[in-house]
């Protein structure tokens, strides 16, 4: 099966762990992740502004191209994947804001939100199935204590993103089991590490990361686990004393192929 | 009210899709605000500042750069008040006006460690300029 596959920037660059990881698995699935032509970056966040309009053409452009090959869009970052949601979800919401997008767009046929958005973790439960997944696993990750961070951008807003209960998630965490290990349930899981604000105003995102570090320590986990290049960093950087790795990661270690994604 | 503020709220209720008029001021969005701290203006003051026309302390308040858009309070509000969208448009009436810009390329070096990810630079600037 293939679908479309927006990397974005992040993962091209200071996260290409995460997509290389993201690849690998995805093929042991069967799933070919095709990378959208010219593809340009979402903006890191959706303008929730509804006058705003040149600053979502680029993830309009994804979208359509998607379409166009009849192919879901499947992202791995949280951010990117928010930001395509919630601009797939105001063009088929918001009229006027479609019609002006695409007076831009000049496309023979109008976009209007037809292409379906997956996060990879959502292309692992809803299309491939996590019974699927724990038959890959040939290293299952017994004893491993693994705390699921969620952080904001996975679940919220909950009308748009309709990922999993925003307040009770789960799908991280049968993830965790279906790889073999333990998930941790903490109370700081679905909060922000601080976000974009780490630039503006460090030690606020410090105060948050913290929180979250804490939270997941006292449930006693020996990993974070993370689909965000900003929640990694931010807890990394903010003195997180265990490992924050990718959900990718977790996966390749778990279907014996690591080593082969560090080539 | 002044006509030039009547304007300004009406175009903030108009491009933020938010009625405050729904807030019944219980103070949850504040309440699970995790950049409450920072702020000098809450998110429930947000609201009910905008729907009174007291726009102008919110223009010139840093609380417009503390919010994470995490969208804690737009999920947990029980009357679907949104107040992340009301700083996000009372941000951009702030940004969008010329020579207003809150951090611009030229303060992005200082900023920079050799971990940060691309993400954080195309959020704050997106979130900080236009």
């Amino acid at each position: 099966m293939k679908v479309s596959y927006f990397p974005g920037c992040t993962l091209k660059t200071k996260a290409k762990d995460l997509d290389a990881y993201a690849r690998k698995c995805a093929e042991i699935l069967g799933i070919t992740l095709e990378e959208i032509e010219n593809w340009q970056c979402c903006g890191g966040v959706f303008t929730t502004a509804r006058d705003e309009i040149a600053t979502k053409l680029s993830s309009v452009r994804a979208l359509n191209d998607a379409k166009e090959k009849n192919q879901a869009l499947v992202s791995v970052c949280s951010a990117c994947h928010n930001v395509l949601k919630q601009t797939n979800y105001a063009m088929q919401t918001d009229e006027e804001f479609a019609s002006r997008a695409n007076n831009y767009m000049q496309l023979d046929e109008a976009y209007l939100g037809e292409t379906q958005v997956l996060h990879y973790l959502e292309l692992l439960r809803d299309v491939v199935g996590f019974d699927k997944v724990a038959e890959k696993v040939v290293n299952p990750l017994k004893g491993k204590k693994i705390a699921a961070y969620y952080g904001c951008l996975l679940l919220r807003p909950n009308s748009v993103m309709k990922m999993d209960d925003p307040e009770n998630p789960t799908i991280i965490e049968d993830l965790i089991r279906a790889l073999g290990a333990e998930a941790v349930i903490y109370p700081y899981r679905n909060e922000c590490c601080g976000g974009y604000v780490a630039l503006e105003n460090p030690d606020s995102a410090k105060e948050k990361s913290l929180k979250v570090t804490n939270s997941a320590k006292n449930a006693e986990a020996d990993i974070i686990l993370t689909a965000c290049p900003l929640c990694k960093y931010n807890l990394e950087k903010n003195g997180a004393d265990i490992p924050v790795v990718y959900f990718t990661e977790l996966m390749a270690e778990a279907f014996g192929i690591k080593e082969d994604c560090n080539a | 009210m002044r006509k030039e503020i009547e304007n300004l709220q009406n175009e903030i209720i108009r491009i933020s899709g938010v009625n405050p008029r729904k807030c019944m001021r219980c103070g949850k969005c504040s309440g699970t605000c995790p950049a409450y701290d920072e702020m000098e203006y809450h998110p429930h003051q947000f609201v009910s500042m905008v729907e009174s026309g007291d726009i102008e302390p919110l223009l010139n308040s840093k609380s417009l750069y503390q919010c994470l858009t995490c969208f804690a309070c737009v999920d947990r509000c029980p009357r679907g008040v949104e107040p992340a969208k009301l700083i996000e448009a009372v941000r951009l009436a702030a940004v969008r006006k010329q020579g207003q810009n809150h951090m611009t390329a030229n303060d992005i070096p200082e900023k920079l460690d050799e971990d940060i990810p691309q993400q954080a630079l195309v959020s704050a600037l997106r979130k900080y300029s236009k």
